[in-house]
C-alpha cells in the first residue's frame, strides 16, 4: 500500500511539473520553448520606463524581463492595482508573428515582503546613499 | 520508556482513560476559552489598529491576520489528525481515535477559511479570484482529503472500524503536507513565497509580525477548544453504555 501511494504521488508530481509550472520565463520564450499559436502564461518584471499607452484607449505596451532576456507585451483592459514598473506580473496570452506577446489577462504577483511605507522609504534611501 | 519522565508518562496514561479525560477537559475548558479570548482580542487590536499599512498593498494586506493563521492551522491539524490516527491504529487507544476524527471537521473549516480569504485577497491584488497554481491546487486537495475523512467515517457504522479506515486515509494524505508547504519554492506560482517560515529572518516588519503570531496562537487555542468539545460528545456517544457515563448521568439528574 505504501508503494502504491508512493507511485501515485510520483506520477502526480510528474504531471504537476509538466502542467502546473504556472508560467514561462522571458528567457524560455526568447529561446522558443513556449508553445506557438496557443495560450500560455508569461511571468516577469515590468521593465522600468517601458510602459507606454499609445492612443487614449485601454491599450498598454510594456516589456517584461527576468534580468536576462526581454519580451514585449501588448494588453488591452484593466490592470490590477499592483501593476507598476518594477513589479512582477504574470500575463496570459499568446505570441503573434512579430514576436510580441498579446496578453488577454494580466495578473500581478506580489513578493513576500511586508513593511510600513516609512521603512520602505528609509531602505530605499539607504540603498541610494550606498550607490555613489 | 527511560526517556519519558515519570509524571509525563502518568499524565498521558491517565488521559487515555475516558472518565478521567471527560472530567479533566471539563475543568480545563474555562481556562482555554479565557486564554483564547485574550489572545484573539490582542491579535485583532494589534492587527487592525496598531499595525501600520503595508508599503505596497496598503490596508488590504490586513486579511493576512485571518488567512495565514488559518492556512497554518489547516496543515497543523492535518498532522495532528494523522499522528493521533496512527496512534489509534497501532496501540488501539480509543481516545486517540476520537481526537483524530474530532480534528477533521475543525481542520476542514480552517482549510475552507484559508481558501475563501485567499480568494478575497487574490481578486484586488492579483486580479483573479482563483488560479490553478501549485499552492492553491494543493490546498484544495487538502480540503478534499478532510472531506474524504469525514465522509468515510460517517459511511461506516462500526466506529472502531471506521477509525481504522480513516487513519489509513489520513496517513496516505500526509504526502500532501510537504507539497503544500514547498509548492511555492518547487514550482513557479502566482502565490507569494514564504514570509515567516523561511530559514533566514522573516521578511515582515516586527510591528506586523507580532499580531500575526498572536492570531496564530489564538487559532491554536480555538482548535483545542473546538476539538475537545467534539471529542467529549463523541466519547459520550461511544461510551453510552459504560458505567461511568450512567453514574454521571444519574448523579446529574438527582
Amino acid at each position: 500500500m505504501v508503494a502504491g501511494a508512493a507511485l501515485a504521488t510520483a506520477f502526480a508530481l510528474k504531471s504537476f511539473n509538466e502542467n502546473l509550472m504556472y508560467f514561462f520565463s522571458t528567457t524560455d520564450v526568447s529561446a522558443g520553448k513556449a508553445p506557438k499559436d496557443a495560450l500560455f502564461r508569461l511571468g516577469g518584471m515590468v521593465v522600468k520606463g517601458s510602459v507606454q499607452r499609445p492612443g487614449d484607449g485601454l491599450t498598454v505596451h510594456f516589456k517584461l524581463t527576468d534580468f536576462s532576456k526581454e519580451v514585449a507585451v501588448e494588453y488591452t483592459g484593466i490592470l490590477p492595482d499592483l501593476f507598476r514598473e518594477g513589479q512582477g506580473i504574470v500575463a496570459n496570452g499568446k505570441l503573434d508573428n512579430r514576436g510580441v506577446f498579446v496578453a488577454e489577462e494580466v495578473l500581478a504577483k506580489h513578493d513576500e515582503n511586508y513593511m510600513p511605507p516609512e521603512v520602505k522609504a528609509s531602505l530605499k534611501a539607504a540603498v541610494e546613499q550606498k550607490k555613489p | 520508556m527511560f526517556l519519558i519522565p515519570d509524571p509525563v508518562g502518568r499524565f498521558f496514561h491517565r488521559m487515555a482513560s475516558p472518565p478521567h479525560f471527560y472530567a479533566f477537559t471539563e475543568k480545563l475548558m474555562p481556562w482555554l476559552v479565557g486564554i483564547f479570548l485574550i489572545l484573539l482580542a490582542c491579535g485583532l487590536y494589534g492587527g487592525l489598529y496598531l499595525a501600520p499599512p503595508d508599503y505596497q498593498q496598503g490596508d488590504s494586506y490586513r486579511i493576512i491576520y485571518i488567512h495565514v493563521p488559518s492556512a497554518w492551522m489547516s496543515l497543523f491539524i492535518y498532522i495532528v489528525m494523522a499522528t493521533t490516527g496512527a496512534i489509534g491504529l497501532i496501540w488501539r487507544i480509543k481516545l486517540a481515535e476520537i481526537v483524530a476524527i474530532s480534528s477533521a471537521s475543525v481542520g476542514a473549516s480552517f482549510t475552507f477559511i484559508a481558501l475563501v480569504t485567499g480568494s478575497l485577497w487574490g481578486k484586488p491584488m492579483w486580479g483573479a479570484w482563483w488560479v490553478w497554481d501549485a499552492r492553491l491546487t494543493s490546498e484544495l486537495v487538502l480540503l478534499f482529503l478532510y472531506l474524504g475523512v469525514i465522509g468515510l467515517y460517517n459511511a461506516i457504522d462500526d466506529k472502531r472500524t471506521a477509525s481504522k479506515a480513516v487513519a489509513i486515509l489520513a496517513l496516505v494524505g500526509v504526502v500532501n503536507i510537504p507539497i503544500i508547504h514547498y509548492s511555492v519554492e518547487w514550482w513557479s506560482t502566482l502565490h507569494q513565497g514564504p514570509t515567516v517560515t523561511k530559514m533566514d529572518k522573516p521578511s515582515i516588519h516586527v510591528s506586523m509580525l507580532v499580531p500575526l503570531l498572536l492570531m496564530a496562537l489564538a487559532f491554536k487555542f480555538y482548535y483545542v477548544i473546538a476539538m475537545l468539545q467534539r471529542a467529549r460528545l463523541e466519547l459520550l456517544q461511544r461510551e453510552r453504555t459504560a458505567n461511568w457515563v450512567k453514574k454521571m448521568v444519574t448523579e446529574q439528574v438527582q
